[in-house]
């Protein structure tokens, strides 16, 4: 099945870790589950995936499922189209989303909609599950939109 | 115990460049480029090129100080030193090793050098087409983010929303960088004179900055020769004694996923006060500054937390007219920088401080005792470093 994306095909193709350390959140977003790090000893959240918390030092780093809503760090709108796959493509907005919910850790993603629209620093986005089902291999991103 | 210190250690003495092209247009393949800049540098200082000991560079810079010495038949190589990082950070950072190296004895001649073809090797600003991305590449390529720009623009866009700065002070930077190198015949945008009209009219490449924001992208190679202090008088030039060094950056900068706790950061709020602390000056002793320009919001953040002013009064401080020489309150990059005398990834800056303290700079600013360079803002790790004259030890 081919479904819409926001960016165009032919991006790199995101794969995990020849170490395995960031496959449970690969894995997460193709079932639309959204799994960050959180660490079993301290209870710590961390993104992004590091093999060892850097709060208490344990080696225990577990994953957690998050709610997929945040609030917009910062934004940049990309002009320049530095890889062949952009060169039609047009602006496109990029977002750093904080979530509270989860220690203030954040996410990028690109803003679903109009690529000129107005974006509000501390606006709240939700997440939308974005999957590249053609891509070899397949993944699926999270992306954002406003509101939740 | 005796206070561990570099400061008035080492000097420079020698300082060489090759000329400075558009990308991918040197003649020259990138290791002759770095063999003319070390060999200019030697001329420079008047010195023997076989008595160089040393090399130290930075941003994994592909000629190796083995290859230059066989190259050069050094009969002796006692040092060698690559600082680790990407783009500029480690600009003043080599200095710092290589004055390290030189003031603890392992050598007696350094030399820090920085070459780049990339007609030869591909831009920095462009990425490799297809394939895949694992690791921090992975949670950036697949949302369009991929180039130096693109990494950096939402630490600006904080920063600036978090201060209420505006455009005109990004604008300012670019105004009295491309003014500068209206005066210097080296640069590679002399002669292509910038007016406000022309940066406000000229196209975004990521948002918050426009084309005029960015550096260039350039072919060449810069060098500078480092030796004990007690030997710096015996060279033809007024030596350029290093005051003080640091490098690093603050807690958790590189987080992955744009993680840093302190994000709207240009990596310097615990480098700046090491090097202010060594150097034992302050920011309203310095007279001129070179600040590396990967984008001028880096510029705007370095500025800040080096001191010169609150983020509060950019708005205010940042008007083209504060930065030019002679008159500026803060002159700032008076050969045109990265942004329009050439990229040599920030070691042109380094070149130019040492000639604001010899008093040949083409924007030269009078009686310069204390002349400072920031490499590289935002990256991990950063640099900075203070020269000055032979009245300030």
């Amino acid at each position: 099945m081919t479904t819409a994306t926001y960016l165009r095909p032919g991006l790199p193709t995101p794969v995990p870790e020849n170490d395995g350390l960031d496959k449970p959140y690969w894995d997460g977003t193709r079932r639309g589950v959204l799994l960050v790090q959180r660490c079993k000893a301290c209870g710590t959240w961390q993104w992004g995936p590091e093999w060892i918390c850097h709060k208490c030092h344990s080696f225990d780093v577990g994953w957690e499922e998050v709610a997929g809503r945040g609030r917009i760090y910062s934004w940049e709108r990309a002009w320049h189209p530095v890889h062949p796959a952009l060169k039609e493509q047009g602006p496109y907005i990029v977002v750093l989303v904080e979530l509270p919910h989860a220690g203030n850790i954040r996410m990028l993603g690109n803003l679903l909609g109009d690529p000129r629209q107005e974006v509000r620093i501390g606006a709240e986005v939700e997440a939308v599950f974005e999957p590249h089902d053609d891509a070899k291999p397949p993944f699926t991103l999270v992306q954002w939109r406003y509101g939740g | 115990m005796t206070e561990r210190t570099l400061r008035g250690k080492v000097a420079i003495v020698g300082v060489g460049e090759t000329t400075y092209y558009k990308h991918g247009k040197s003649p020259d393949p990138e290791f002759v480029l770095a063999l003319k800049a070390i060999l200019a540098a030697c001329a420079d200082a008047g010195i023997d090129p076989r008595k160089i000991d040393g090399f130290a560079s930075y941003s994994n810079d592909r000629n190796e100080p083995s290859r230059l010495a066989a190259a050069l038949g050094l009969p002796d190589l006692r040092f060698s030193n690559m600082m680790w990082g990407g783009g500029g950070g480690g600009g003043a950072g080599a200095v710092g090793n290589a004055a390290a190296a030189v003031a603890a004895g392992m050598a007696d001649c350094v030399v820090v050098y920085r070459a780049l073809a990339q007609g030869q090797f591909q831009r920095f600003g462009a990425a490799a087409p297809g394939g895949v991305a694992s690791g921090e590449p992975a949670l950036n390529a697949p949302y369009g983010l991929m180039s130096p720009a693109q990494r950096f623009a939402m630490r600006a866009m904080r920063f600036m929303h978090e201060n209420g700065i505006g455009h005109n002070a990004q604008r300012a930077i670019a105004l009295a960088a491309y003014a500068h190198a209206q005066r210097n015949p080296r640069a590679v945008m002399h002669g292509k004179p910038l007016t406000a009209e022309a940066y406000d009219a000229s196209r975004w490449i990521v948002e918050p900055w426009r084309l005029y924001d960015c550096c260039m992208e350039n072919d060449g190679a810069a060098a500078v020769i480092i030796v004990p202090a007690e030997r710096a008088r015996d060279f033809q030039h007024k030596p350029a004694y290093l005051l003080g060094s640091a490098q690093g950056s603050e807690y958790r900068n590189g987080a992955r996923g744009h993680n840093a706790p302190l994000y709207a950061t240009s990596s310097f709020t615990t480098v700046a006060p090491r090097l202010y602390g060594m150097a034992k000056v302050k920011p309203s002793d310095v007279d001129v500054l070179q600040s590396y320009e990967n984008f001028t919001g880096g510029v705007l953040m370095s500025l800040v937390e080096h001191g010169f002013f609150k983020a509060e009064e950019a708005n205010e401080f940042l008007v083209p007219e504060n930065l030019m020489a002679p008159t500026g309150k803060l002159p700032l990059n008076t050969s045109g920088g990265n942004l329009a005398e050439c990229y040599m990834h920030g070691l042109e800056l380094q070149i130019e401080a040492v000639r604001q303290l010899r008093g040949t700079s083409t924007a030269q600013v009078p009686d310069v005792n204390v002349s400072m360079v920031i490499s590289g803002p935002m990256v991990t790790p950063v640099s900075s470093m203070i020269l000055g004259s032979g009245e300030t030890l």
